[in-house]
């Protein structure tokens, strides 16, 4: 519930969000702050790669920061979290920290997979992050198969699955969740609905709503507006409550809108979204603008307060770039390491002649 | 003839299919409005309309499937794979359906389908993203498989390909999209599937290729000719069809060679070319045949083991040394 307010509310009779999604003051602070981080990593991340320091595919989540934040901040240590390609901030989100995040980006040896997997491929094991998938749908039936592993082990933690709106028209989408259905395991499958897939609206791809494509399965969808992180948050706290009780597995058209282009090789706008859409958007649903609304409307923070709490995000951003930047190449001996976890002595497991079982070439 | 890049190149093609053949549409994620991912369809949807230019859902292997279908009753599909990484979705309906389609009906389908997109390493994408896929297909009784390297090639192969009644994986190169080169304007150019090009002329040793890495293998026949090597350069421009004639030519001629791939080494496509010359010509050898390839790992991300990972004109010059026993 919100907590005693110190400061007098700006506009007494608008409704409080706070109090309507039973959110403290302080938390909605955290959410703040966390969006800040995500919005300022991400901008850094976007300048890195314009001078060549972050290659290949690069997808940012600017503009999506309020579903992450609101979707897994409510989830405790021991749930589960799986993505996609565009998974930076949700990756923070989970407790990987910038530096390994960015280090990762810059293909370091100190990133979360030693620079080999890069910015689609964030993985941490310690706190529990399960990638970063570069194939479309790729990740919702492993998602699946973690959910099996709670019911299985009799767990009470619950994995979320993010996915883009265009990799609900994979079949392996389909697949994993009728099973999920059938042995009601502990999944909610969740769409990043920003409701493009590259240049593809989802309505030229689709002809019923998003939020029905659980329903012939037996799952429940839910729709919920992604922009608004605080929804967001009370809506996966009810939600992860649930699952976590028995309530199987859940479906939710998380909206949301991306500011950037596709990846950072595409344009923001073009044929398939105008630019006024892309303005209007950023003016009108901008989650972190959303929220910092909210909070001056409660009086609980003022222009200062939020001026403070963004350099410090900014600071984080350029602290997680210089470590990024500052963290060593991964060495050649790095190249054929990993690629089995067990080396068979008596059998060859390398065939490219380049050095003697695959060693260093 | 006219310069033009391979993009270009592959567009001319489709343009002239397509006005061809009413038969041949092209369906694929982004090849409509947004002119594909890697702008090869460009300005085809203005051209032929959107029945025959398809933006599909991400479906690989529903759409893959689709145009299997649609070739059994008779049209000549060309399913545009945004690159290969994402057919390993729908390689069931390649294989399992379309290669063997003619054969199970004992010829009563013919499958006219081309599977087209890139294949292959471009820069950084780590490690889903950056496979040389054309084993998995060559692999497969059935199915053809054209590699083009220049934009002449990728033009005549892939007007042979659409020409042709049999299912081609047509696998580009990602990197050679804005390469230039000169293109004959005819409207009939077809270049022939399983007919090989020598792409260099040199009797000291010969460095068999296809695909982006004749460009690796050209590099390296250069770095030769300092050192008073003449390297014969081939191209086989098809897997499948293979023109073993030109493989043996060469061969013969300089009694050592190398097979330069970009992909795995464990039976890719060198191993099979190796095969055959110590099959075929055993007696005209000199040196064990040795075969340049990626290193046999997912390729990492990290700038520095990427440039460790893919195959280069130095990994092709040692193993031309040493074919040479120098
Ligand atoms: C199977 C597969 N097909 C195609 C691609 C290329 N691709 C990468 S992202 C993307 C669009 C996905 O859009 P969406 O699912 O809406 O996610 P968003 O990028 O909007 O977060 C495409 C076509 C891929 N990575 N995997
Ligand atoms: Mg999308």
């Amino acid at each position: 519930m919100a907590e005693t307010k110190t400061k007098a509310r700006r506009n007494p009779k608008k409704p409080d969000p706070l109090v309507q999604f039973g959110i403290s003051e302080e938390l909605a602070l955290n959410l703040m702050r966390d969006m800040l981080v995500y919005r300022r990593f991400e901008e850094k991340a976007e300048e890195a790669y314009a001078i060549g320091k972050i290659g290949g595919f690069c997808h940012l989540h600017i503009g999506q920061e309020g579903a992450a934040a609101g979707s897994i901040k409510p989830l405790r240590d021991d749930d589960y979290v799986m993505s996609a390609y565009r998974e930076h901030t949700q990756a923070l989100a989970k407790g990987v920290t910038p530096n390994a995040v960015m280090a990762e980006l810059f293909g370091r040896a100190t990133g979360s997979s030693g620079g080999k997997g890069g910015s689609m491929h964030i993985f941490d094991a310690k706190t529990r992050f399960m990638g970063g998938h570069g194939i479309v749908g790729g990740q919702v039936p492993l998602a699946t198969g973690i959910g099996w592993k709670i019911k299985y082990r009799g767990e009470d933690s619950v994995v979320i699955v993010y996915m883009g709106d265009a990799a609900v028209n994979q079949g392996g989408f389909h697949e994993a969740l009728n099973m999920a259905a059938i042995w009601q395991l502990p999944v909610i499958y969740v769409v990043e609905n920003n409701a493009y897939g590259m240049g593809t609206a989802f309505s030229r791809v689709s002809t019923t709503d998003m939020v029905d494509k659980s329903r012939a399965h037996g799952i429940p969808g839910h729709s919920v507006n992604g922009q608004d992180v605080l929804e967001t948050y009370a809506f996966f706290r009810d939600l992860a409550a649930e699952v976590r009780g028995g309530a199987g597995p859940q479906f939710v058209d998380l909206r949301t809108y991306r500011f950037r282009g596709h990846s950072m090789s595409d344009p923001v706008s073009g044929t398939y979204r105008s630019v006024e859409e892309v303005e209007r958007a950023k003016e009108q649903l901008d989650p972190i603008a959303m929220l910092r609304d909210t909070l001056m409307d409660a009086g609980a923070i003022d222009q200062a307060a939020l001026e403070e709490m963004d350099q410090d995000a900014r600071q984080i951003a350029q602290d997680a770039t210089d470590f990024a930047d500052a963290s060593p190449l991964p060495g050649p001996e790095a190249l054929y390491a990993n690629v089995w976890a067990e080396i068979n002595k008596h059998g060859r497991l390398f065939f490219d002649g380049r050095g003697a079982e695959g060693g260093t070439p | 003839m006219a310069v033009l890049t391979y993009r270009e190149a592959l567009n001319e093609a489709l343009r002239e299919e397509m006005e061809r053949d009413p038969d041949v549409f092209l369906m694929g994620e982004e090849v409509a409005q947004y002119d594909g991912a890697y702008k090869v369809s460009k300005g085809l949807l203005q051209r032929f309309g959107s029945e025959r230019v398809v933006d599909s859902p991400i479906s690989e292997l529903g759409f893959t499937g689709l145009g299997v279908g649609a070739a059994m009753a008779g049209l000549r599909p060309v399913i545009e794979f945004m690159t290969f990484n994402f057919a390993f979705l729908a390689i069931d309906q390649v294989i399992n359906s379309a290669a063997k389609m003619y054969y199970m009906s004992e010829g009563q389908f013919p499958m006219p389908i081309v599977f087209r997109g890139p294949t292959g390493a471009a820069l950084q994408l780590s490690a889903q993203h950056s496979q040389a896929c054309e084993t998995y297909y060559s692999h497969a009784p059935g199915c053809k498989v054209v590699t083009p390297g220049t934009p002449a090639d990728a033009k005549g192969l892939l007007k042979a390909a659409i020409r042709d009644n049999d299912p081609v994986a047509f696998m580009e190169g990602e990197l050679l999209y804005n390469l230039k080169g000169e293109v004959p304007d005819d409207d009939d150019f077809v270049i022939p599937l399983g007919v090989a090009d020598l792409k260099h002329e040199g009797d000291d040793v010969s460095i068999i290729t296809h695909g982006k890495m004749i460009h690796v293998a050209l590099q390296a026949a250069q770095k030769l000719e300092k050192d008073g090597i003449h390297a014969d350069v081939l191209d086989l421009r098809t897997i499948r069809p293979l023109d073993m004639d030109a493989i043996l030519a060469t061969v013969r001629k300089t009694n050592r060679a190398v097979y330069l791939e970009e992909g795995w080494p464990y039976a890719g496509t060198g191993a099979q070319i190796v095969s055959m010359i110590q099959e075929e010509a055993f007696d005209d050898l000199d040196a064990p045949v040795l075969r340049v390839t990626q290193a046999d790992i997912p390729m990492p991300y990290a700038k520095n083991l990427e440039i460790l990972a893919k195959p280069s004109a130095n990994h092709v010059v040692e193993a031309v040394n040493k074919v040479l026993y120098r």
